[in-house]
């Protein structure tokens, strides 16, 4: 069949079976955008800004295990696309944007919204094209969803030139694509498995350090197991939130800079570490030199080779699909090859007790103010603690990642990578498109949602009934928090002036505004927004400008010297 | 310490600036870079000189290999092989200076390619060590130009690097 390059993108997206794009026309796409009115199997999405589109797929792809698929024109719309992408990128996510680019005798020339776009790009993907010839474009496509979602995922852009979308050629979707250069491993390597079982089943002190591969990989279910079976302790990285169950007693809650006090000790302190999926970011460990003081093993489970002995010296590596890898060391425990004495971990279940026994995450709540923890755990139980969660950037991202405790993966959508400020209420549309029906909380700051605030109106367009909450401490809190710690308390541009009415702003867009200023309205609130299940409810929670995020590991610090309260200050 | 990598990729636009962007963007060393294609005109051959300490080493190899458009990466001094360079040197050559410019380019087993009344250049091939000493050895204020092709490396004997 011979069709143009526009109805063969279009074709493509179908053959994936791309349900949604979201995307914003511009003069480079209308070939492509004409091709999709035509056709009504790829639902188009229209944001109000490119770098929505690219949060929006991005939502929809981290809480489905499907590739988020975004469209952007040439010139500004790949620029405003950019942020999106890295943000993707930084965090490992499977995406294929498509972008528009002038007419291929035109690039070079500085034609009228030009940029080149693969160049500005490349460093923040995990591939690009530029498609120079019509018939490239079926392959190209194949390819880009095939690197996006294999391997450790990330996001591909296919840049196509406006002319090549108009030219002609047989069009035949291949089954399959082989790049000779690209084989991610699967399997790991059974000798290392077993050498690490051997650590594990004789440790003293061991601890389950896990990360978002976890969640990307499928294999919440086996970690889960595998942990269990070991009986260790596990803790998760921000990313890795809801890959093991919060409810379950062995968890210790997420660590790093603002982890828990039992989860940054038992990281301090374990004496074999198995790190599944994880990076160990410089957020996570603290001082490197510091964490490498103390004398540990340390096992590493990663599909990118890279990721290992990056930071730190790793002892057993172990490179595969996390699914695969920790399916043959259950087996593997199941056949009975290593012996474990349970017991020989009690004394160090004891002295995690007891620094749970801490309650490093207790705060003092209020008659007066509204306090953030507060909210949060108000959230978690009027949603039952199933609710899907977005959030910005700031106090309110790691107030998120303490009080609303996840036991299924995919739930929890944050940039943890880049920590990109505007993420969240995009990503909240893709993940409401992504599940109907199902309750979607953004959780937001007064700064963070003013980024891609112009969203509220994409949401009324598709009837998206997300709930914002908004922690409105009318600061750039995480900013003033550091400038307090930091800047002898120089609170230089870090106060919000002339904050909008969020409230009536949401209702300008047409939607319900509320604000909450009580801490004891906050329980009813929440329950009226939870409950008008076709409205986007923002709740405006006017909190306590003064909180602060404890406990806090300060930059450059080892993990263990936390500062656990404002007393410690 | 100092490293040949040697790499096959694809001999595609822009698989030049994703291994030399790679270097930037992580603060890697490029001492020098020489590319061309194979006799498989889809794919070029990269030879990269870098230096850094093991780990770091090890991460760029890592890093390359996960390249889309890098087939194959090996570290070519890990084990015996052979580095070579191209220089050409534009030399002035005038009076006792032309006589003393040859016998210089004999010594080193160069060959004067270009001669005119004024200057010779002479064509010179070796280890980055010997056109270093060529390039001491002779007059400073006589060199009006030098051009250097950066290393190219192979591996001994059995050592092939291919798909
Ligand atoms: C795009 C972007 N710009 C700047 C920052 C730096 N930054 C990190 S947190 C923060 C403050 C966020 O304020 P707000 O959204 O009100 O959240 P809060 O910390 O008060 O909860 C800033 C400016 C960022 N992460 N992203």
């Amino acid at each position: 069949m011979v069709l143009t390059g526009a109805e063969i993108v279009v074709r493509c997206l179908q053959e994936e079976k791309v349900d949604y794009v979201f995307g914003y026309p511009g003069g480079s796409v209308l070939f492509i955008y004409d091709e999709l009115f035509k056709q009504d199997k790829v639902r188009h999405v229209l944001v109000r800004h490119e770098q929505a589109a690219v949060h929006a797929a991005d939502g929809y792809a981290r809480t489905t295990e499907k590739v988020g698929v975004a469209l952007v024109t040439s010139g500004p719309g790949a620029t405003n696309a950019v942020t999106g992408i890295a943000t993707a990128y930084m965090d490992s996510i499977p995406m294929v944007v498509i972008s528009g680019q002038v007419p291929t005798a035109a690039i070079g020339m500085d034609a009228f919204q030009e940029v080149d776009t693969v160049g500005i790009t490349r460093p923040c993907v995990k591939h690009n094209f530029l498609v120079k010839d019509v018939k490239d474009i079926a392959t190209t496509i194949k390819k880009a969803f095939l690197i996006a979602a294999t391997g450790r995922p990330g996001p591909v852009l296919v840049d196509i030139p406006k002319d090549i979308t108009a030219q002609k050629c047989e069009f035949v979707y291949p089954d399959k694509v082989v790049i000779r250069s690209y084989h991610p491993v699967a399997k790991g390597n059974g000798g290392q498995i077993r050498k690490a079982l051997q650590l594990l089943t004789e440790a003293r002190r061991p601890l389950v350090y896990t990360g978002g591969g976890v969640i990307l990989s499928n294999a919440a279910e086996k970690l889960t197991r595998l942990v269990q079976r070991l009986n260790t302790p596990c803790t998760n990285t921000l990313m890795g939130l809801g890959g093991f169950p919060a409810s379950d007693h062995r968890f210790l809650g997420m660590l790093g800079m603002h982890g828990t006090y039992e989860a940054n000790m038992a990281m301090q302190h374990c004496d074999v570490l198995l790190a599944v999926g994880a990076r160990f970011d410089d957020r996570v460990i603290g001082n490197t030199a510091d964490f490498m003081k103390e004398p540990r093993k340390i096992i590493h489970i990663d599909i990118d080779p890279s990721s290992i002995s990056k930071r730190v010296k790793v002892d057993v590596p172990i490179v595969g699909d996390l699914g695969e890898v920790l399916d043959e060391m259950i087996a593997v425990l199941e056949n009975g090859e290593h012996r474990q004495e349970l017991s020989a971990t009690e004394p160090w279940w004891r002295q995690i007790e007891d620094w749970r026994g801490r309650s490093s995450l207790a705060f003092k709540n209020s008659d007066d103010v509204i306090k953030p923890q507060f909210v949060v755990e108000k959230l978690w139980e009027v949603t039952g603690g199933d609710a899907f969660v977005t959030t910005d950037v700031g106090q309110h991202q790691m107030w998120s990642a303490q009080y609303y405790r996840f036991d299924k993966p995919r739930r929890w959508v944050t940039s943890g990578g880049l920590g990109t400020m505007g993420f969240g209420l995009p990503a909240a549309m893709g993940v409401q498109l992504a599940h109907p029906g199902a309750p979607v909380a953004c959780i937001t700051g007064e700064g963070s949602i003013q980024m891609c605030i112009q969203e509220l109106s994409t949401c009324k367009q598709y009837r998206l009934p997300i709930k914002v909450i908004s922690l409105n401490n009318r600061y750039l809190g995480m900013v003033r928090q550091w400038q307090q710690i930091f800047h002898g308390n120089r609170y230089s541009e870090s106060y919000m002036d002339s904050l909008p009415d969020f409230a009536k702003l949401a209702e300008a867009y047409g939607h319900v505004g509320l604000q909450v200023t009580k801490p004891g309205d906050v329980e009813a609130a929440l329950r009226e927004a939870f409950g008008r299940k076709d409205d986007l409810v923002f709740l405006d929670f006017q909190i306590d400008p003064a909180e602060n995020v404890f406990p806090m590991v300060q930059g450059g610090k080892g993990l263990a010297d936390m500062i656990l309260s404002a007393e410690d200050l | 310490m100092r490293h040949v990598l040697s790499l096959l990729l694809e001999n595609e636009a822009g698989a030049l600036s994703r291994v030399s962007g790679l270097f930037s963007a992580r603060g890697y060393n490029i001492e020098s870079l020489t590319v061309a294609p194979t006799e498989d005109a889809s794919m070029s051959r990269m030879t990269i000189v870098t230096t850094g300490s093991d780990d770091v080493i090890e991460q760029i190899t890592k890093q390359l290999n996960k390249l889309v458009d890098v087939v194959k990466v090996v570290d070519l001094s890990e084990a015996p092989h052979i580095e070579r360079e191209l220089m050409l040197v534009k030399v002035r050559a005038v009076a006792k200076d032309r006589e003393e410019m040859k016998r210089m380019a004999d010594i080193f087993r160069g060959r004067i390619i270009d001669v005119t009344e004024s200057s010779y250049v002479i064509e010179l091939t070796g280890t980055q060590d010997k056109l270093d000493s060529f390039v001491g050895a002779i007059e400073p204020a006589l060199v009006l130009e030098t051009v250097r092709s950066g290393v190219c490396g192979v591996g001994r004997g059995d050592r092939v690097l291919k798909i």
